[in-house]
């Protein structure tokens, strides 16, 4: 140990800036201030024009985006915006995207997303859906692989904090959404208003099942199981022979509601929580739920009427797993479980815990023996936990310090995380050893192997998240870049080929071979297809109409020319609603339009879309508008003037372009 | 490797010939078909002169149209709601250019095997063929791919003699 911190510390002289406080201590590697060898360089060249192998869509932790990557060159693609208001694409700000960020406290516009899951078909990625979970105010995403566009979120009620999520099943069948914070249930039946100090009569802690319907994506709620009040953190699916099981991790089964820090590291042992939710369905679907009051906000984007709508709902069918047999185990699990990932075979579940000096891993048919033969240790909360010893696989020993989350390459490897010995340790599943580890720069959080979660990982690179850059790049002020590593895990080696900066606090992430998501990559919207209520179809339906004191303009856009570019007869007191088609046909042909003063953000409208900006004038006078995108050698000259006039004027709604009072179309 | 155009702005002929032949035009490269539509007789006469001096029948999947005598007037209006919702913005239907040229007399300045290719493949037209840079020279704005399939453009283009027939 002294060694080891001696060399650490003269990797921290020559590093410079470096913060003593990153404990290093069980870093057997030699800190690499310059990265790595030029034949690394080689591996992550992608040359100008050629593309990526795989997709990497990586959480933005607090931005409340989702943002994808090319690897190996570690290239920024895009920024999903999710659940965070995006003001260059006016994501919660047109009309038609601010019912997408609606919740049960209303209009919502940030949170924290920490967890991707792609979906799957027969435990494989399939390259349909993206989901994501909001963490602060509980709610599940969903991306259309085909757009890269949210397209459905919906809030968990019942739930504080959902980080246990959105954790996919085999088949798509469900996201899992488990509470961080056990709190007062808040259906119409419980009490909210109780003293904190009665957590342990009055908190309780809930898992939700949400459903995916196989064909569209869209999700509903299907039910959720009342617990005790632990914190929910992590949450596997089983896959083949455990297919029905979930599992999730849980920390806090002290039950304590201050100073978690010291008073929920108490015990030894937490959790790991098995559930079985195939079972859970069917007493679901033969109407054993409990039926209780709730309100949540569900919301969906269509992408013909281009346009969101949100529906409150107010009912969700709740198990309570005591009155029901085989519907959930707990086993414990040494010291305050964080990751708690399943293998490719389905055979093995690999639990972190934060504080452990070891990893356990569970065996799913010992779990199952156990089970049969009620191998219990007592109940908790009415709730069998199952004997330690009795399900156990074994334990990998002396892996490192603070282990958080394990991937693997379909080998028979795994790759687990270790956040305050900041590395990565490869060690082999069957026999517990530990065949390989590389140092992180610095204090690694999650890791990703491309389809490291499905049964068939693609392999190749393992991928670090890390939660402290300090000095691998030009420094900014005290804000720095958030940080990823990539790793080439082809050798029995691990050898790191590439430092590449996020956006956001990257938290998970999964890779995906290009080849299942870029085919099928959506280039336009068809505007023989536009369903928007406010299209205008064509140059020679563009018009202004007055609606009391709602002024709508039916507005055209494409290079280089917006109609009507000259709008006279607004009031103060009007509100303008610019309904703006773009009836471009071709791929990468966006048009933007932004007004003077608009208290909201630009629209950028992608090919045969519609988009709406509402606008409030505050002053007499004309107000240009114009074109944010550059879309042709005339871009500068798309621009357009609106005339507002006193409240009491009596200047006549016109509009028009290019002179004539209404586009002019001879027959 | 590239035909440089000839100086159209010498006369104002030329002038008017050159911009009536930058259509508004539609992308659909991935269609191979070689001819259209095969009912009817041909198309009216045209000078010798037209003849020869707008004989060029485009780059694209489009190699012979066979027009149509008396016009297809089912095309004629699936030709027109495409012009409405998608070349309106552009091209006008008497000789006034606005971005693009006016299409009055289009078809009888352009072979039909052009004026589709032009539509369906604009990008390589505008890249590659002579005559179609040199409308982008004008305009500067380059036509945009609007997406039309082969029977899309043919609609368009019976429309554009309907247009004709009428002035």
């Amino acid at each position: 140990m002294k060694n080891n911190t001696l060399k650490i510390w003269i990797g921290i002289i020559l590093t410079g800036t470096l913060a003593g406080f990153l404990s290093f201590a069980g870093c057997k590697g030699k800190p690499q201030s310059a990265g790595t060898d030029a034949d690394a360089a080689s591996k992550v060249y992608v040359s100008p024009g050629k593309h990526d192998e795989f997709y990497n869509i990586v959480s933005g932790g607090f931005s409340g985006q989702m943002t994808v990557y090319g690897i190996p060159s570690g290239r920024l693609f895009r920024i999903i915006p999710v659940f965070s208001v995006d003001p260059t694409s006016g994501y919660g700000y047109s009309e038609e995207t601010k019912p997408m960020l609606n919740t049960s406290h209303g209009f919502v516009p940030w949170d924290d997303l920490h967890h991707p899951a792609l979906s799957l078909t027969n435990g494989e990625h399939d390259g349909r859906w993206a989901f994501g979970n909001a963490n602060n105010t509980p709610r599940i995403g969903r991306i259309d692989m085909k757009t890269f566009r949210t397209v459905d979120i919906i809030e968990i009620p019942n739930s504080s904090g959902n980080h246990s999520s959105p954790f996919i099943t085999e088949n798509s069948e469900y996201v899992v959404a488990g509470t961080r914070f056990s709190y007062p249930m808040d259906d119409a039946e419980s009490n909210p208003d109780v003293s904190i100090k009665t957590y342990k009569q009055n908190f309780k802690g809930t898992v939700s099942f949400v459903k995916v319907d196989p064909q569209s994506g869209n999700m509903s709620l299907g039910f959720q199981l009342l617990l005790p009040g632990f914190n929910f953190d992590l949450a596997r699916a089983g896959k083949k022979g455990s297919h029905d099981w979930v599992f999730f991790s849980c920390y806090n089964s002290e039950q304590a509601n201050t100073l978690l820090e010291v008073n929920a590291s108490q015990k030894d042992k937490d959790f790991i929580m098995a559930v079985n939710w195939k079972k859970c369905e069917e007493l679901v679907a033969a109407g054993k739920a409990m039926k209780k009051k709730v309100k949540y906000a569900h919301n969906t984007y269509d992408e013909i009427t281009h346009t969101a709508k949100s529906e409150m709902l107010t009912e969700v069918n709740v198990l309570d797993p005591k009155q029901f047999e085989g519907l959930v185990y707990f086993m414990p699990c040494p010291k305050s479980p964080h990751g708690c990932d399943v293998d490719p075979t389905g055979k093995f579940i690999i639990g972190s815990g934060k504080l452990a000096a070891i990893i356990p891993v569970f065996s799913f048919d010992k779990i199952q023996k156990a089970i049969a033969e009620k191998t219990y240790e007592g109940t908790f909360e009415g709730i069998p936990v199952l004997k330690y010893d009795a399900v156990l696989h074994g334990e990998v020993k002396k892996p490192g310090l603070g282990p958080l989350h394990t991937e693997f390459d379909g080998k028979g490897f795994a790759y687990t995380s270790f956040f305050v010995s900041s590395e990565i340790v490869k060690w082999n599943i069957e026999k517990l050893e530990v065949v390989d580890r590389v140092p992180t720069y610095y204090s690694i959080g999650h890791l990703c192997v491309p389809g490291g979660p499905t049964t068939k990982p693609h392999g190749k690179y393992v991928i670090a998240y890390n939660k402290i850059t300090k000095d691998r790049y030009l420094p900014t002020g005290p804000e720095l870049t958030q940080s990823a590593q990539l790793y080439s895990i082809e050798g029995d080696k691990m050898k790191l080929l590439l430092d590449f900066p996020t956006t956001g606090e990257p938290h998970y992430a999964e890779a995906i071979p290009a080849s299942l998501i870029a085919p099928k990559s959506t280039k336009i919207f068809k505007l023989e297809e536009n369903k928007h209520p406010y299209v205008t179809m064509g140059e020679g339906k563009a018009k202004v109409e007055r609606k009391g004191n709602e002024v709508h303009v039916y507005m055209t856009s494409i290079r280089s020319h917006f109609t009507p570019d000259n709008i006279e007869g607004v009031k103060m007191g009007d509100v303008v609603y610019f309904h703006v088609t773009n009836l471009e046909q071709d791929w990468d042909v966006p048009h933007g339009f932004a007004i003077k003063g608009a208290a909201n953000a630009e629209l950028l409208i992608m090919p045969g879309e519609t988009q709406t900006l509402k606008w409030v004038p505050d002053r007499v006078g004309v107000h240009p508008m114009y074109c944010t995108d550059f879309c042709s050698a005339l871009h500068q000259e798309m621009q357009g003037y609106v005339r507002v006039s006193p409240a009491n004027s009596n200047v006549p709604l016109s509009f028009s372009t290019g002179g004539s009072n209404q586009p002019e179309v001879k027959q | 490797m590239l035909l440089k155009p000839k100086n159209m702005k010498t006369t104002s002929t030329l002038m008017a010939l050159a911009l009536a032949g930058m259509l508004y035009a539609c992308g659909d490269s991935g269609s191979t078909s070689g001819s259209t539509e095969t009912n009817g007789a041909a198309a009216p006469e045209k000078t010798e002169e037209q003849k020869a001096e707008h004989d060029n029948k485009g780059i694209g999947s489009i190699t012979s149209v066979t027009l149509n005598n008396p016009l297809d007037e089912g095309m004629v209006k699936a030709g027109k709601d495409i012009y409405d919702l998608k070349c309106s913005s552009c091209h006008k239907l008497d000789g006034t250019r606005v971005v693009g040229p006016g299409w009055e007399g289009v078809t009888s300045r352009r072979k039909p095997e052009w004026i589709m290719n032009f539509i369906t493949n604009v990008d390589e037209m505008l890249n590659k063929d002579a005559e179609a840079m040199a409308m982008l020279e004008e305009c500067l704005v380059r036509m945009p791919n609007q997406n039309l399939t082969e029977k899309d453009a043919r609609d368009v283009l019976e429309f554009m003699y309907k247009n004709d027939i009428k002035k």
